[in-house]
């Protein structure tokens, strides 16, 4: 299946190489280059790029290119699936998935791509089970290694592997028990010129961190799972519970997991929470346009609309822009055309606005096409579309958990027409 | 002044050292790095650990680098054996790495791994067979095929997993060894572990996937064991599976209008001929089971069942998936590019399934311009009278974006749209129209070129767009744009009279300047104006031919030559030129804009090869449907084995029921059933060892059976007596495992492993003398023996092991209309062994003649649809006086209707027909209480018919209701805490759907009767059949 793999960062170098069968030249990855000259933006790189002999499956994430080199046929889905997976990983391992990070723990990087393959098929991708082979870097474990000279490898053996729960890992102990879940929805929406809703639904997750020690068997149930329309599952929820009670019935990994992710069905209305006005004009034969943009809450059940951000890319015309927010702070680069402004909390008494000019390139005819503004916004404690855990159960262990459960909602790829 | 001086001495050597490099030969690098190397030797040469550590890691860092660390082989090789398992581990990486290229040496370290592969612990053997089996040299294959030999009868399911991953290692190393690597994956095909399964399957992927046959002995188990493997082995034998079905089932939309529609005639005649089409029940095994998994967090395992449903499910069906692949493009842009690709194939075939989900391909400014233009490409497959309105509206915005590319493949969008719904093509004309005079020549150039196509269709209509279309001809400037222009004013220079020749002079003027398609065409242009109205251009063309004649690219000349011949009439011309306004101005087809991912759909979606639209390597076609359908019988299995898989099918089903236990027990209890079915998933070797003992035990418990039945004590009693029993058993078994589940509960694992390995080693050498075989002759007796080995409480079977004495004979031909041939049947209760979904009925001949009546068999069934028989073997001979006993197994498709059938002896042929009673219809099932509940909680509404009774005088203690309910239907008791209650549960022979009876006693002789089943008409027959049985 997956021959080797290649790490690219974005200036072009590969820093890190690795095989499962026998080695294919890393001049492999000219071809990638050259697809990569092709795509004018990176994310355009396609995924699949056909060579004479091999096939390469990439995906780009924080900046690196993760390249895969296969033989034969296999189901594209499952390699970019995989690479996903390797990046979430490594995330999970070091914080952070950079360059800088992988070249730094390039051992145990090594040592996770040996575990998770074998003969280019997946063996091990539960990070619970990984942490069990190879312990992540700590700075108190790097220290404490370097003077004892003790390993970062598992020296037990993995159990986790044999069990009947392989996502959990065994003999887990805390002092404190605790399990928080953070049921955060997104909104995804496009209006158009006159504000009226083009399509808006709503894509949810419920992430969970849970620290209980031993073999905790939790249900969580939900006031309203009706609203719940499509949902998919951590392998470890009983599916056929849910079917029959629509409760969620599992025993969970140890740490931070996505229980689950769903959607709200379209036909619900969705509630839009913010609206816009706006106001961006050029005018023929002159070389100034006019930009006016105005900020206010809409249906967000009594809660604030907190960290707004709008960003928007201007037409090529555009050559500055001098704009006055009455809050926040705005940015506009010139070479890259895009505008944003970090607006902060909206006030619903005093709404915020930006109002200015945009200069234009003298002479040149004005910009037929007019910029989509893009907004981010969080709104806490409150989940948009009414869900309401209704309560969560621990069986199969004595002590009595801590139990937490969060709500947000923000926007996904929340976008206004002009 | 000091510190300046130091740095600027350290640039000097810098600088210095840059030359060096630069002007020293290659060899002396070498040096350089060989004394580094050097280093490293000396530290893997120490015998401290700590500094063997660094220096791997060193070396790890230069492999992961792409350098070469080739020269340290012997050095690294050395500590293979190291106690330190990080040092180990990253020796096992280098030498995966290297030991292709040093082969002689990799061979030292072969002895160290085949020590491992004895170890007493199942993570080392499988570790070491791991290594062992990536190593890729050529001299070790006998050694890694015998290694691989035994690891997959090993006793662990982790190292016959390594087993399964090892044997296309070895097939790539030496495809020789193929015929043997197949007994192994045969062999490791019958294992019932999930997590050999996915494994296992990838290997038959990669060494033999045409053996299709090794596949039906282990299909059924495949599709139930398919929930419970891992994300990526799903993926794989879901792909697999869809091949095999293609191969073994019929198409499911035969009688659908698709193909019907194609080839009406042959169709309809063969149509005629063929019997209605009905699934087979493995076939929609394999959609019931793949369909949870569309809920998968993994998108590669959502794809593949959306593939599956694609190619194999009845049309009405498919709608399922849409929802789910929608979903998907939430993720990562990559996944969204793969699922759009396969999306816009699948709109081509089945526009309507992902109709109401349309607003989720709108457009975002934001995504990425592939993305973009995939999401065109389904907006424009999906588009329909009804909706087309809403798309344009959506195109329209569409045009004014940023990104030209993503415009441009817009307009042909509209272009597509316009060709494909009739009803707005001149609204889209006129979109397009009003693009020309758009500021963007881009934008401009596209919408000339689509128009071009457009206008072909009806071009009467559209002289003035034409008109319009010839101004512009000195405004662009994109060639392909003025191309096209030219050609449709060439086209259509009829409708145009007055304003093609005049083109034709400001191109003439300009010739010299054109792109080569532009001149091309203006060549064309002149050739067709000369042909149509050779008085106002023949000056003209000869011009533009002239010019064309010393043009620099020979296209040019050699077209302006051959035109020149054709069209311009001389004495040498051939007998071309008489024809030659007939070939200039041949009515043109219209072009058919079709979408690119058409007949896409002939690769497997979801695969590679779909993708490129390209066969790649390894790819395996997806066969087409068979004309008839092969023998379903070869997927069958022996029975026990089946309820064996059926028992072993979900571990979530099974941690379900854990868990609602849980809810009242502790935790020891718990790891101690998990720890029970480890065991008994590691141990399949002692299995056999293990069913033998059991069987003893039940046969021990089995002289209490008359006993129970004929006391007279209150039955809640002795349920509580026989469920002790049960557990003293039970706690007989859990003695053996004591060792296991002790260490279990202790804290050090990698010890208690150990230890019960070494454990189950001992047992196994102490395994006695070869098991009797359990001979399915009491089947019943293996059933329960398979719910006990389940963990399942035993509690009230032993009741239903009682063989219902009061079987009764139903007459199948009378003794006076048989002409002296009796004949008998009775349903036996039996499962019938060749076929589980039969019926067995027992059927017994006697003959009242004085002479001999010869070959009694069956000829003619008359059978509603879907109902099977499988008949008996033929009687030879049956002597005067005698009788004879056969059994037959007869489908009745869950329904009462009666089997029909010709019964034949060597004279006489007799019509007889067979109606079994509802109950017969059914086969006891086990549950425990909570199950019973946990389904009946399913079953409500529709699916539960409950009818009030008076009991009948005879009929008051639970004692007789049981007799009397089981009599009646085949079903098994369930236990029940409560005494006034007996709850009973079976299941159809041939669907396999849950029958689940309850009686409930009132006060006196009241009564309530509840039967849950969802096949209601089986339902509401049985309450009849039990309400007469118990008011009797």
């Amino acid at each position: 299946m997956i021959h080797s793999l290649f790490l690219v960062n974005a200036t072009g170098d590969i820093f890190l190489e690795k095989h499962w069968k026998s080695v294919v030249s890393r001049s492999v990855c000219d071809y990638f280059f050259e697809a990569q000259e092709r795509a004018t933006e990176p994310e355009n790189i396609p995924p699949v790029i056909p060579t004479p002999h091999h096939y390469l499956i990439s995906v780009l994430r924080h900046r690196i290119y993760f390249v895969a080199v296969i033989q034969s046929e296999v189901p594209p889905l499952f390699v970019i699936e995989f690479l996903h997976r390797v990046v979430d990983t490594f995330q999970d391992y070091f914080g952070v998935c950079t360059e800088a990070a992988i070249k730094d723990n390039v051992v145990v990087v090594y040592e996770l791509l040996e575990e998770m393959l074998d003969n280019g098929f997946p063996l091990a991708t539960e990070s619970n089970i990984l942490k069990e082979l190879i312990k992540p870097p700590t700075i108190l474990r790097t220290v404490v290694n370097t003077i004892t000279g003790s390993t970062n490898v598992g020296e037990q053996l993995p159990t986790g592997q044999l069990s009947v729960v392989p996502w959990r890992r065994t003999g887990v102990k805390y002092t404190n028990n605790e399990a928080y879940f953070d049921v955060v929805e997104e909104i995804d929406a496009i209006i158009d010129k006159s504000g009226s809703t083009i399509t808006a639904e709503i894509q949810g997750v419920i992430d969970a961190c849970v620290k209980l020690t031993g073999m905790p068997d939790l249900t969580l149930s939900f006031m309203n799972p009706r609203l719940l329309d499509d949902v998919s599952f951590h392998p470890c929820v009983r599916f056929k519970r849910w079917e029959a009670e629509r409760i969620l019935s599992f025993i969970p990994p140890d740490g931070n997991f996505r229980l689950l992710s769903y959607h709200v069905s379209s036909q619900n209305l969705v509630a839009i929470p913010v609206y816009v006005k706006h106001n961006i004009t050029f005018r023929e034969g002159s070389s100034q346009g006019r930009f006016d943009l105005t900020l206010g809450p809409k249906q967000t059940m009594g809660k604030a609309v907190e960290s707004v951000l709008v960003s928007s890319q201007l037409p090529r015309g555009v050559l500055n822009t001098s704009l006055n927010p009455s809050q926040g702070t705005y940015t506009f680069d010139p070479v890259t055309k895009l505008l944003s402004w970090d607006v902060g909390k909206i006030n619903p008494q005093k709404l915020p606005s930006l109002k200015g000019t945009m200069s234009l390139q003298a002479g040149a005819s004005k910009p037929d096409e007019n910029p989509t503004i893009n907004i981010q916004f969080k709104i806490q404690q409150l989940a948009i579309s009414g869900l309401k855990v209704n309560r969560l159960d621990m069986y199969g262990e004595k002590y009595k958990p801590f139990k937490g459960i969060k709500y947000m909602t923000k926007a996904g790829k929340f976008q206004v027409r002009t | 002044l000091h510190s300046a001086s130091q740095s600027e001495l350290i640039t000097s050597t810098e600088s210095c050292f840059r030359h060096l490099h630069s002007l020293l030969p290659d060899d002396f690098l070498n040096i350089i790095t060989l004394d580094l190397h050097d280093d490293l030797k000396e530290m893997l040469d120490s015998n401290k650990d700590s500094l063997k550590l660094e220096a791997m890691k060193r070396i790890v860092a230069m492999i992961a680098r792409g350098k070469n660390a080739s020269d340290l082989f012997p050095a690294v090789v050395k500590n293979v054996a190291c106690k330190n398992i990080e040092v180990k581990k990253l020796v096992y990486v280098y030498l995966v790495r290297y030991a292709e290229e040093q082969q002689d040496l990799a061979l030292l370290s072969i002895s160290t791994f085949q020590r491992g592969l004895k170890d007493p612990n199942q993570l080392i053997r499988a570790s070491a067979l791991r290594v062992l089996s990536s190593i890729r040299v050529t001299i070790i294959v006998p050694i890694m095929m015998l290694a691989i030999k035994e690891a997959a009868s090993d006793m662990s399911p982790y190292v016959r997993k390594t087993a399964a991953h090892a044997i296309p290692k070895l097939y790539s190393l030496d495809p020789e060894q193929k015929d043997q690597l197949i007994e192994v994956i045969e062999k490791l095909l019958a294992d019932k572990t999930t997590l050999v399964a996915g494994s296992v399957v990838m290997a038959f992927e990669e060494v033999c996937p045409e053996r299709i046959d090794l596949i039906h002995k282990n299909y059924r188990k495949l599709c139930n064991l398919l929930i419970d493997v891992e994300e990526w082995g799903q993926v794989v034998i879901i792909n697999m599976l869809t091949r095999y079905a293609r191969t073994q089932f019929l198409n499911p939309n035969i009688n659908g209008g698709e193909k019907a529609f194609y080839e009406k005639k042959a169709e309809a005649a063969a149509l005629a001929k063929r019997k209605p089409y009905v699934m087979d029940p493995d076939h929609r095994l394999l959609l019931r089971n793949t369909k949870p998994l569309l809920q998968s967090r993994n998108a590669a395992v959502v794809m593949a069942v959306a593939q599956l449903y694609f190619h194999l499910a009845p049309k009405a069906e498919v709608g399922v998936i849409a929802k789910a692949l929608v979903r998907l493009m939430r993720s990562h842009s990559e996944v969204q590019y793969v699922v759009l690709q396969n999306v816009a194939t699948m709109t081509i075939k089945r526009r309507g399934m992902f109709e109401p989900y349309l607003k989720s391909f709108y457009i975002r400014s934001t995504d990425p311009t592939q993305i973009k233009i995939l999401k065109l490409e389904v907006l424009t497959n999906l588009a329909n009278e009804t909706n087309i309105s809403t798309i344009l509206r959506e195109f329209q915005t569409y045009i004014k974006s940023m990104d030209k590319d993503f415009v441009a493949a817009t307009i042909q969008a509209i272009g597509r749209c316009a060709t494909n719904i009739g009803e707005v093509r001149d609204t889209c004309l006129n979109g397009l129209v009003q693009l020309l005079s758009n500021r963007d020549e881009l934008v401009v150039a596209e919408s000339v070129v689509v128009i071009k196509k457009l206008l072909q269709m009806q071009p009467e209509q559209h002289s003035d767009i034409i008109k319009h279309m010839a101004k512009l001809t000195d405004n662009i400037q994109v060639p392909m744009a003025r191309a096209s222009i030219l050609w449709l004013i060439g086209e259509y220079c009829e409708h145009v009279p007055k304003i093609a020749p005049d083109v034709l002079r400001k191109m003439a003027k300009t010739f010299t300047n054109e792109e080569d398609i532009v001149k091309l065409q203006i060549i064309n242009l002149a050739a067709k104006l000369y042909l149509t109205n050779s008085k106002q251009t023949k000056l003209l063309t000869q011009y533009v031919l002239n010019l064309a004649k010393y043009d620099q690219n020979y296209d040019i000349r050699d077209r302006a030559r051959f035109i020149r011949q054709l069209i311009v009439p001389t004495d040498k011309s051939g007998a071309l030129s008489k024809y030659a306004k007939k070939l200039f101005l041949a009515l043109k087809p219209a072009p058919v804009l079709e979408s690119p991912f058409k007949d896409r759909d002939h690769f497997q979606l979801g695969s590679l090869s779909h993708l490129l639209n390209a066969k790649a390597g390894g790819y395996q076609e997806l066969p087409d449907w068979p004309e008839s359908a092969p023998d379903p019988s070869v997927r069958n299995v022996e029975v026990k084995d089946s309820v064996r898989a059926g028992g072993t099918v979900t571990l979530r089903g099974r941690a379900l029921g854990l868990s609602e236990e849980s809810g009242s027990g502790s935790e020891s209890e718990e790891s101690e059933e998990e720890s029970e079915s480890e065991e008994e998933e590691e141990e399949e070797e002692d299995e056999e060892e293990e069913r033998a003992k059991k069987k003893k035990k039940v046969d021990k418990s089995k002289p209490k059976k008359p006993e129970s039945a004929e006391s007279d004590q209150s039955s809640g009693e002795e349920q509580k007596r026989i469920r002790k029993g049960g557990k003293d058993r039970r706690s007989g078994t859990e003695s053996e495992s004591e060792d296991e589940s002790e260490s279990e509960s202790s804290e050090s694992e990698s010890e208690s492993e150990e230890e019960s390995e070494s454990d189950t080693d001992i047992k196994k050498k102490k395994k006695p003398t070869p098991s009797p075989q359990v001979t399915p002759v009491n089947s019943f007796l293996s059933n329960s023996l398979v719910t006990d080995l389940e963990g399942l409480s035993l509690t009230d079977t032993v009741l239903t092991i009682a063989p219902s004495s009061s079987v009764r004979l139903y007459e199948l031909l009378h003794r006076i209309t048989g002409e002296g041939l009796a004949v008998e049947y009775c349903f036996s209760r039996q499962p019938f062994s060749p076929d589980p979904h039969m019926v067995a009925v027992q059927i017994q001949f006697t003959n009242n003649t004085t002479s001999e009546a010869k070959s009694l068999h069956i000829e003619e069934p008359k059978l509603q649809s879907g109902m099977r028989i499988k008949e008996f073997p033929e009687i030879e001979v049956l002597p005067a006086g005698e009788s004879v006993n056969v059994v037959m197994g007869i489908d009745f498709c869950d329904s009462t209707q009666a089997a029909n059938f010709q019964l034949c002896t060597h004279i006489r042929k007799f019509f007889v027909s067979i109606q079994p009673p509802v109950g017969e219809l059914m086969t006891p099932a086990f549950l425990t209480e909570n199950e019973f509940k946990k389904e009946q909680g399913q079953l409500m509404g529709m699916n539960e018919i409950s009818e009030k009774l008076t009991l009948g005088e005879k009929c008051q203690s639970e004692h007789v209701i049981v007799e009397r309910v089981t009599s009646t239907a085949n079903l098994s008791r369930v236990p029940c805490g409560s005494d006034k209650e007996s709850r009973f549960a079976g299941k159809t022979v041939s669907s396999g759907s849950l029958v689940l009876v309850t009686v409930t006693r009132k006060d006196g002789a009241g009564a309530l009767l509840t039967v849950n089943c969802e096949k209601m008409v089986i339902g509401t027959m049985l309450v009849k059949d039990i309400l007469q049985a118990l008011t009797q």
